[in-house]
C-alpha cells in the first residue's frame, strides 16, 4: 500500500474541507461592512455563529495533519510565511472573539464588526499571500528554509489574495442567498457580481503568471497529449463562471453556493495538476516529505475511525441549524423576532452605513 | 535579544495566556454538563437558568480558548521548526489526534450547546453538553500525553540526525508522567472552576438576589472544593515524587537543593543564587525535605550540583513559582474548609466575610496554574525534549526582528482580549441567572428563526446600559 499517496489525498481532502467550509465564513466576515444595514449583519451573524467553530477546526487539523505525515512541510513551509500566518492568527483571533463579544456589546458594537470583518479581509489576504508563495516556491537549504522575513510579499501572492477574497466572497453572497431572506438575500445578489468578476479575473491572472514563470507547470499544461484532458478544466471552470452569473438572481437559491464550491474544486484540481508530486514545491515530494511509516500508520487508524464520526456529527450540527436564518418576510415567529430586535436598537431599524 | 529568546518569551506569554481558558472550560463544562443532566432528570426551572447562566459564560471562554489554541498549533512550526523537525514522527500524530478526537467533537456540538436549547430536545441537549465536556478532557490527555512526553520520554529512539523515531506507541503517550501531570492538570482544573462558581453565587449572595439559584450553585462549588483541594493536594505530592524519580534536576531547583545527600532540609523561602551555587536568606526546615519528597526522614535528594550549571534550569523562577502555587493551594485549602465548618454551622449561605473571601478567591485557581505550568516548563529547561534536545537547537531559521515584532503585536492584542473579557464576562456575571430569557415555546417550523431571539438575548444589555444612555 502506498501510504503517502493515501495520506495526500486525506490532507487535500482536509485542505479542501477548510477551504469550503471557512471560505463561505471568511466569505461571509468580507462582505461583513459591505452589508447596507445593522439588521442584515445580525442576520449574517447568526447564519454562521453555531457552525464557524468547527469550520475553523479544519485549519488546525490541516496544521496537526501536516505536522504528522508530512514535517518537512510544516517545518519548512511555516517559518518561510512567518508574517504572513501570524497575521492570519491575529486576524482570527479577532474574528472568532468577534462572533462572542459582539452578540454581548452595546455601544461598542461597530468595533466588533471591523474586528470581525477585518479579520476575515486580513486572514483571507494572508492566506493568499500563503497560497502564492507556495506555488512560486521557497527558498531552501539543507533543509530548512533559507529566505528572508520579506521573501513571502509577491505579486503572485497579492494576486492571490484578491482571487481569495473574491472566491470567499462568493461563496459567502452564494450562502446568503441560500440561507437567509428579503434584503439581506438581495445583498448577497448584489455583492455577487462583483465577487464573480473578481475571482474569474484574479484565477485567469494566477494561472497565466504561473505558467508563463514556471516552464515545469507550462509543460504539464502545453505537452500533447495531455492538453487534451487538461483543457478541460479551465474550460469548465469559465462555463460555471457563466452559470453562477446567470443564476444570480434565480429562484434557485442554492445553487449559487453550489457552483462557487465547484470553482474552488477546479482551482484546487489545477494546482494539483500544476503542483503534483509536491509538498514543498520543487524540494520534497509526497514520498521524500512522509514521515515514519509507523507513525503514517498510527495516524492512518485515527483517521480510518474517528474521521467519519466527525464528519457525521459535524453534518448533525449543520442539520440542527439548517434552514433560514431569522429574516423579515414571513410569519408571526420572525416578527417576534424582529420586534424582540428592534426593540433593543435605535440603530437596527436605521440605514447605518459602516461603508460608502 | 536573539531569535531563540525572543521565541521563548513569545512562546511562554502565548501558552501561558492560552491555559487559563482550558483551565476555566474545561471544570466549567463539566459543570454546565452535570448541571444540564439535573434540568433533563428533574424539570426543575433552577436547574435551567443556572445552566443558561453558565453556557453564556461558557461560551466566551471557551471562544478565547479556541482562538488562542490556534495561534500555539501553528507557532510550533514557525518559531520551534528544530523542535517540530525532530520530533514530528512522535508528537505530529499527538496533535493529530487531539484535534481528531477532541476539537472537532468540541467544535461539533459547541453550536447546540449554545444557541440549540430549543431545537433539541433536553436529552439531546445533555448529550451535547455531555461531548463538549468530554472533548476538553480528550483534549487535555492528548495535550498533556504530549507535554510529558517531552518531559519523560519514552518508546523512542533516535537516529543520526537528531531525528526521533517511535518504537513503541502505548510507551510514549503513558509516558512516565503522563498519568500525573494528567490528573494534576485536571483537578486544577476542576478547583479553578468551582472557585470561579463559588465567586460569582458568592457576589450574588452577597448583593441578596437570585438566591435560590445563586444559594444551589454556591452549595455545589464548595462542596467541590471540598473534595478537590485535598484530592489536588494528594496529586501534587504524586506528581512531585514523579519527578523526583525522572526530573531530578527540576525537583531540586523546586526545592532549592544545591547538595545532593539523605536527610535534607525544606527550604521555605530563601534566594537561590545561581553564581555562588546557594541560597541567600534561607529558611529552612531540616530533614523536611527528604520526609515529604520521599516519605522518610533520611530519603537520598539529588542536588543541582550533581549536574553541570549549563544543563541546570533558572533557578528562581521555578523555585519561586512553585512557592506561589503551593501558597495559593493551601489558601484554597482553608477556604474549602471553612465552608464545610460554616455549612456544619448552618451558615452556608449567610456569612458575609465567606462570601468576600469567595469573591477574592476567584482569580487564584488561575494564579496557581499559571505557576505551576511555569514551574513544570522553566524546571525542564535547558531541555525542549527532557535530556536530548536543547531549547537553542529548537528554533526556527527567523529573524529575530520578526518574531520581536509578532511579540509585541501579541502583548497587545492579548492584553485587549483579557479586558473585553473582563468587561463582557463581568458583565455577564453580574447580570446573573435569573435574567436569563425565559424559554419559549419550540416553534414547530425547523430554521434559524428560532435561534434569533435566543442570539439577541444573550445581547439584551439594557438592565445595565439603560441608565446611561
Amino acid at each position: 500500500m502506498d501510504l503517502p499517496l493515501i495520506f495526500a489525498l486525506v490532507a487535500a481532502l482536509s485542505v479542501a474541507l477548510y477551504v469550503l467550509a471557512d471560505g463561505f465564513d471568511l466569505g461571509v466576515g468580507v462582505l461583513f461592512v459591505l452589508a447596507p444595514r445593522d439588521r442584515d449583519r445580525d442576520i449574517m451573524m447568526q447564519s454562521i455563529a453555531p457552525t464557524w467553530d468547527g469550520n475553523e477546526t479544519w485549519l488546525v487539523f490541516g496544521g496537526a495533519l501536516l505536522w504528522a505525515i508530512f514535517p518537512i512541510a510544516y517545518y519548512v513551509l511555516l517559518p518561510a510565511f512567518y508574517l504572513p500566518i501570524m497575521a492570519m492568527l491575529f486576524a482570527l483571533i479577532f474574528r472568532g472573539v468577534a462572533f462572542e463579544f459582539r452578540f454581548q456589546s452595546g455601544r461598542f458594537r461597530w468595533a466588533w464588526d471591523y474586528a470581525f470583518a477585518g479579520g476575515s479581509v486580513l486572514a483571507v489576504l494572508a492566506q493568499g499571500f500563503v497560497l502564492g508563495g507556495f506555488i512560486g516556491g521557497v527558498p531552501v537549504r539543507d533543509g530548512v528554509f533559507a529566505g528572508g522575513p520579506f521573501s513571502w510579499f509577491t505579486i503572485l501572492g497579492l494576486t492571490c489574495g484578491v482571487g481569495l477574497l473574491g472566491g470567499y466572497g462568493l461563496l459567502g453572497a452564494g450562502w446568503l442567498i441560500w440561507r437567509t431572506v428579503g434584503s439581506t438575500q438581495v445583498f448577497g445578489r448584489e455583492v455577487g457580481h462583483s465577487a464573480v468578476l473578481l475571482t474569474a479575473g484574479a484565477m485567469l491572472l494566477v494561472s497565466a503568471w504561473t505558467a508563463i514563470t514556471t516552464p515545469e507547470v507550462a509543460e504539464r499544461w502545453f505537452a500533447w497529449p495531455q492538453i487534451m484532458p487538461l483543457a478541460v478544466l479551465p474550460l469548465t471552470a469559465a462555463s460555471v463562471f457563466v452559470l453562477i452569473w446567470r443564476n444570480l438572481w434565480s429562484g434557485h437559491e442554492h445553487r449559487v453556493f453550489g457552483l462557487g464550491i465547484l470553482i474552488f474544486l477546479l482551482g484546487f484540481a489545477g494546482l494539483a495538476v500544476s503542483l503534483w508530486p509536491y509538498v514543498v514545491p520543487r524540494h520534497a515530494t509526497i514520498w521524500s516529505a512522509a514521515s515514519d511509516d509507523s507513525s503514517l500508520r498510527f495516524v492512518g487508524a485515527g483517521v480510518l475511525v474517528v474521521l467519519p464520526i466527525v464528519l457525521a456529527y459535524l453534518g448533525h450540527a449543520y442539520w440542527v441549524f439548517r434552514g433560514k436564518a431569522a429574516g423579515e418576510s414571513g410569519d408571526g415567529d420572525r416578527d417576534g423576532a424582529n420586534a424582540s430586535v428592534a426593540s433593543r436598537r435605535s440603530s437596527s431599524l436605521d440605514t447605518s452605513l459602516h461603508l460608502c | 535579544m536573539d531569535a531563540v529568546t525572543l521565541s521563548r518569551v513569545q512562546f511562554g506569554f502565548t501558552i501561558g495566556f492560552h491555559i487559563l481558558w482550558p483551565a476555566f472550560t474545561i471544570g466549567i463544562a463539566s459543570f454546565v454538563a452535570f448541571l444540564s443532566f439535573l434540568w433533563w432528570r428533574t424539570g426543575r426551572p433552577v436547574y435551567g437558568a443556572l445552566m443558561r447562566f453558565w453556557i453564556r459564560i461558557f461560551a466566551l471562554g471557551f471562544g478565547m480558548g479556541v482562538v488562542t489554541g490556534v495561534v500555539l498549533s501553528y507557532q510550533i512550526g514557525t518559531n520551534w521548526s528544530g523542535f517540530s523537525r525532530a520530533v514530528s514522527n512522535v508528537l505530529g500524530p499527538f496533535f493529530m489526534y487531539e484535534v481528531l478526537t477532541a476539537f472537532f467533537l468540541e467544535a461539533g456540538f459547541i453550536g447546540i450547546v449554545i444557541f440549540g436549547e430549543r431545537r433539541v430536545g433536553r436529552g439531546m441537549h445533555f448529550f451535547a453538553c455531555l461531548m463538549v465536556a468530554l472533548g476538553t478532557l480528550f483534549s487535555a490527555s492528548w495535550i498533556l500525553a504530549a507535554n510529558s512526553w517531552m518531559q519523560t520520554p519514552a518508546g523512542y529512539s533516535i537516529d543520526g540526525e537528531g531525528i526521533f523515531h517511535v518504537t513503541d506507541w502505548w510507551a510514549a503517550v503513558f509516558n512516565p508522567s503522563f498519568p500525573y501531570r494528567f490528573l494534576h492538570m485536571v483537578c486544577a482544573s476542576y478547583v479553578t472552576g468551582s472557585f470561579v462558581v463559588a465567586g460569582v453565587s458568592a457576589y450574588h449572595l452577597f448583593r441578596n438576589q437570585h438566591l435560590e439559584a445563586s444559594r444551589l450553585s454556591f452549595s455545589m462549588a464548595m462542596w467541590a472544593a471540598f473534595v478537590l483541594v485535598p484530592l489536588q493536594l494528594y496529586l501534587g505530592d504524586a506528581q512531585g515524587r514523579n519527578t523526583l524519580q525522572y526530573q531530578p534536576t527540576k525537583l531540586a531547583a523546586i526545592e532549592g537543593l544545591w547538595d545532593s545527600g539523605s536527610g535534607v532540609a525544606a527550604t521555605i523561602i530563601g534566594w537561590p543564587d545561581m553564581s555562588q551555587e546557594r541560597n541567600l536568606f534561607e529558611i529552612a526546615i531540616p530533614r523536611a525535605g527528604s520526609l515529604y519528597l520521599t516519605h522518610s526522614w533520611d530519603g537520598y535528594v539529588q542536588g543541582l550540583k550533581a549536574v553541570p550549571a549549563d544543563d541546570r534550569p533558572y533557578v528562581p523562577i521555578v523555585f519561586f513559582a512553585f512557592r506561589i502555587m503551593v501558597g495559593v493551594g493551601i489558601l484554597l485549602l482553608l477556604l474549602a474548609i471553612a465552608g464545610a465548618i460554616q455549612r456544619w454551622r448552618g451558615r452556608l449561605y449567610t456569612s458575609r466575610w465567606l462570601q468576600l473571601a469567595a469573591m477574592a478567591a476567584t482569580p487564584l485557581g488561575f494564579v496557581a496554574v499559571v505557576a505551576g505550568w511555569t514551574v513544570t516548563e522553566t524546571g525542564r529547561q535547558p531541555f525542549v525534549v527532557y535530556g536530548h534536545l536543547r531549547t537553542a537547537a529548537a528554533a526556527s531559521p527567523v529573524a529575530a526582528g520578526s518574531v520581536l515584532f509578532s511579540l509585541i503585536i501579541f502583548v497587545i492584542v492579548y492584553t485587549v482580549l483579557l479586558l473585553a473579557f473582563f468587561w463582557y464576562g463581568a458583565r455577564v456575571a453580574m447580570r446573573g441567572p435569573e435574567a436569563a430569557i425565559e424559554p419559549q415555546p419550540n416553534a414547530v417550523r425547523p430554521g434559524l428563526a428560532q435561534a434569533g431571539p435566543a442570539l439577541v438575548g444573550r445581547g439584551s444589555t439594557r438592565p445595565i446600559f439603560a441608565t446611561g444612555e
